[in-house]
Parts: structure tokens; sequence; C-alpha cells
């Protein structure tokens, strides 16, 4: 926890460094309708970008966010902050630092204190409509996005080469969002293409045993309730890339390899349009169940300044 | 990939049916209008808003060189009718009486927080708020001045 006060203090001090030169004088997006900061860094959920541009500018404003993340799930952590800056409602771009601690199955690796660095650049162009003002029709707002994301060398880097997996790849994502205001209720649909193993943390691709190299695409889901102007509750569910899977049976670690999806359950507060602050209860499934055989279950605390 | 593709479809088929079920078209009974405490709590909610619109120093330039009277008077109209209420709303079209304003998308988001601020303060219940901000909301299109 005192770590993630201090990941919450640099990422504030980063956000102030930028409020000078990105802080329009009224930026004025509606509250919470720039979603909150994806742990990839995209504005969304907390695990799946949604077709919003982050940050509180519109059509003719800049704007900027920052946040911190913290998760903690059976057997692991991890630790994201990063940065976003919108410009004109239309364009996104994004950075995030994930920090995943692998704690005993680090250790049980024969690397203790393993912990696997990736940094995430993303770009999100929206390409139609408006998820919030266009409420007599059921037309989303969409977006197209890209991440890329470089995994740092670590002690894992000879079974990644082993395994055939790389240490660097490219995310492209379409999304889908409406807010169907006289239900109160938000959807979002992301389809993801992608080669990432655990979200690119254990590589991309895999060689062994079969050629695994080609891409998947992965559907994620949100949706969420409006309790009020300030609160919204939801849920989501992010179909996880299982293709790691058999170059661990080539290599003789039986279906130790295997990734299951991520869901959350999540409550998202937002006293003033600067700051919100998102808890969730999180399954991520199984991450190298070969030594962590239980699905990684447990909380999510995230918090975001924007203008 | 088989359960996959399966589960996919099921919540596909989902997120496409259940806002079908719930096709966003004008109330057909009076509930909204009910809702807003008919035509007295209209106009009391007008009133409201106008002292929050001139107070605001986002949406007061806009509104302090306007008939105050009048433009109220027809936000009652055009929410009551709106609403289900007995009112035809018969002021100007939304186009024609914006276009000689300058009126961004921030302006039009000021405006809907003050009026959610109105709504609160009348104790109108944040569903019924968003059910009639859904109606209101696509005017967007008329009085944000294009680029």
């Amino acid at each position: 926890m005192n770590r993630f006060l201090t990941t919450l203090a640099a990422g504030c001090a980063a956000c102030a460094a930028l409020l000078p030169a990105l802080a329009h004088a009224d930026t004025g997006k509606l509250l919470l309708t720039g979603g909150v900061s994806s742990v990839e860094g995209a504005a969304g959920g907390g695990i799946t970008p949604w077709a919003v541009i982050g940050t509180n500018a519109t059509d003719d404003e800049f704007g900027g966010s920052a946040y911190a993340t913290r998760v903690g799930t059976r057997d692991y952590g991890l630790n994201v902050y990063g940065a976003a800056l919108g410009v004109k409602d239309r364009f996104e771009f994004s950075i995030a630092q994930q920090d995943f601690d692998t704690k005993a199955t680090g250790t049980a690796l024969g690397l203790p204190g393993l912990r696997l660095k990736q940094t995430i650049l993303g770009a999100k162009a929206r390409v139609y409509g408006d998820a919030i003002l266009d409420s007599d029709t059921l037309a989303p707002q969409i977006a197209v996005g890209l991440e890329y994301k470089t995994l740092g060398s670590t002690g894992l880097d000879g079974t990644l080469d082993a395994l055939g997996a790389k240490r660097n790849g490219l995310d492209a994502y379409v999304s889908a969002t409406k807010l169907l205001l006289q239900q109160s209720v938000l959807l979002n649909a992301t389809l993801r293409a992608t080669k990432a193993n655990q979200n690119g943390l254990l590589g991309f691709g895999a060689t062994l045993g079969g050629n695994e190299n080609r891409y998947t695409l992965q559907p994620e889901f949100s949706v969420a309730y409006l309790l009020s102007k300030n609160i919204v509750v939801g849920a989501e569910y992010r179909f996880m890339r299982n293709r790691l899977q058999s170059a661990g049976k080539a290599a003789g670690l039986g279906d130790g390899l295997r990734a299951s999806d991520w869901k959350d359950v999540f409550v998202a507060w937002a006293p003033t349009k600067n700051f919100s602050l998102t808890v969730a209860y999180v399954d991520l499934g199984v991450i190298v169940p070969a030594i962590a055989p239980k699905n990684q279950t447990g909380f999510y605390i995230s918090a975001q300044v924007a203008f | 990939m088989k359960k996959t593709l399966l589960t996919l479809a099921l919540l596909v088929s989902g997120l496409l049916t259940v806002p079908g079920a719930m096709a966003q078209t004008a109330p057909k009974n009076d509930q909204l209008y009910q809702a807003f405490g008919e035509k007295a709590g209209l106009v009391a909610l007008m009133d409201d808003f106008m002292v929050r619109l001139l107070a605001d120093p986002r949406t007061g330039p806009h509104f302090q060189p306007a008939n105050q009277q009048r433009i109220k008077e027809q936000l009652v109209d055009q929410l009551c009718d709106l609403g289900g209420g007995p009112c035809q709303y018969k002021g100007a079209d939304m186009q024609s009486s914006h276009s000689n304003l300058e009126i961004t998308k921030s302006d039009f988001h000021a405006l809907v927080e003050v009026l959610q601020q109105s709504m609160d303060a009348k104790g109108i219940p944040f569903r019924k708020q968003n059910e009639m901000l859904a109606l209101l909301a696509p005017m967007n299109r008329d009085i944000i001045t294009p680029k």
C-alpha cells in the first residue's frame, strides 16, 4: 500500500508538471464521460479500452490526465502508472508503465525478486459518433486504437526465448461505446487483435511446439450503470489469448502456462471533474498455474486526475 | 475457441436486443411530466435554472443579453411537451433560435451540468433526470455551432 501511495504521488507529480502546459481554462466534458484509465493506459474501464477519448477536453480543447493503479491478487501484485493527452476529443495519446511483482512464483522459477516491467504507448482516434449526446439513436461512438508494448529485459528473457516469445508487440483494437441515457446504462464492446501473452507480461507470440505467432481476436466487454452523477457501478469481461499453453506443453510444463479470461466488478466515483477513484474486485484467471494454480482474485484500486 | 465464439455471440446478441427492447422513443404517457411536478414543478425548475445559468461564469454571458422570461416560458413548454404533458411547444425551432450564437460543445455540457444542479435542487430522481436529458441531448446538433 505504501508503494501504491508513492506511485500515486509520482503520478500526481507528473500530472502537476503537465498541468500548466495542458490545462485549458474551461475543458468541459461531463463527469466521468472521459472514462477512467485502463491498466494499459487508454481511457475506458479498468481492464479494457472504450471508444471515449480520455481527459476533460471537448471539441476545441486539449486535456491531460495521470493515474496510478494498484492490483493485488492471491499470488501477484501489479503497479501501473501513466498519463494521457486528449486532443479535441478526437485523438488520445497515452503511456503506461506496468510493474508486475511475481513474488513466490519468481522464487520458484529460481528468479527471486523477479519483477516484469512493461511500457505501453497508446494512440486512439474517435472515428464516429458521440456516445453521450446522440441519445436518440442506438448508434455508438466508435474508436480505433493501437498499443505498442515493450517488455523490459529480466531474468525471464532466457525462458521467453526458449518458448519463442518476443519482448515487444503491437495490439490493435476497435471499440464501440454507447450510453443509453434513458436507461442510465453504458455499454462497451472492444475487439482486440493481439499476440500478447498475459497482456504482454509473458511476451508476445510463442513458436515452441508449433507456430503461435499469428494474431488472435479477443473480445472485451463492459457494462455500467449510472447510480448518480458521480458514481458508476459496472462489470467487465476480457477474453484473454491463451497461446502460451501449447508452447508450455512442448516445454514439458503441461498446462502450466495456461491463461484464462479477466473479469471485474467495479465502482467509480468522481467527487469532482478533476479526480476519480475506482475500486474493483478482479479475477485475472490463472497466471502461470504451474506454480500458482489458483485463480488470481483480488482488489484493484485506481486514482486519476484529469483536466 | 468454440466456447469463446458462442459466448461472444450471446453477448453481442444481448447488446443488440437489450437496447432494441428499450428503444428510446418519446414517452406516450405523462409519467415524466408527473415526475417533474407538472406545470408548477417545471415553472419552479426553470426559475431556479435561469438563476443558476446567469450566476455560472460559463453560461452567464450567453443568457445575460437574452429575453430570460421568454426563454423560461419556452423551456417550460418544451419540457412539458417532451415529458408527455398537456402542452405543445410552439416556440422557435432550436436551429434558427441558436444560429446567430457561438456555442461550443463545452458550453452545451456546462448547460447540462447547470440543469442537473437545478433538477437536484428540486429533488427530481436521477433516473428521471436522465430520461429527460435523453430527450434534450440530441438538440445539441441544432444548438452547437457547426465548424
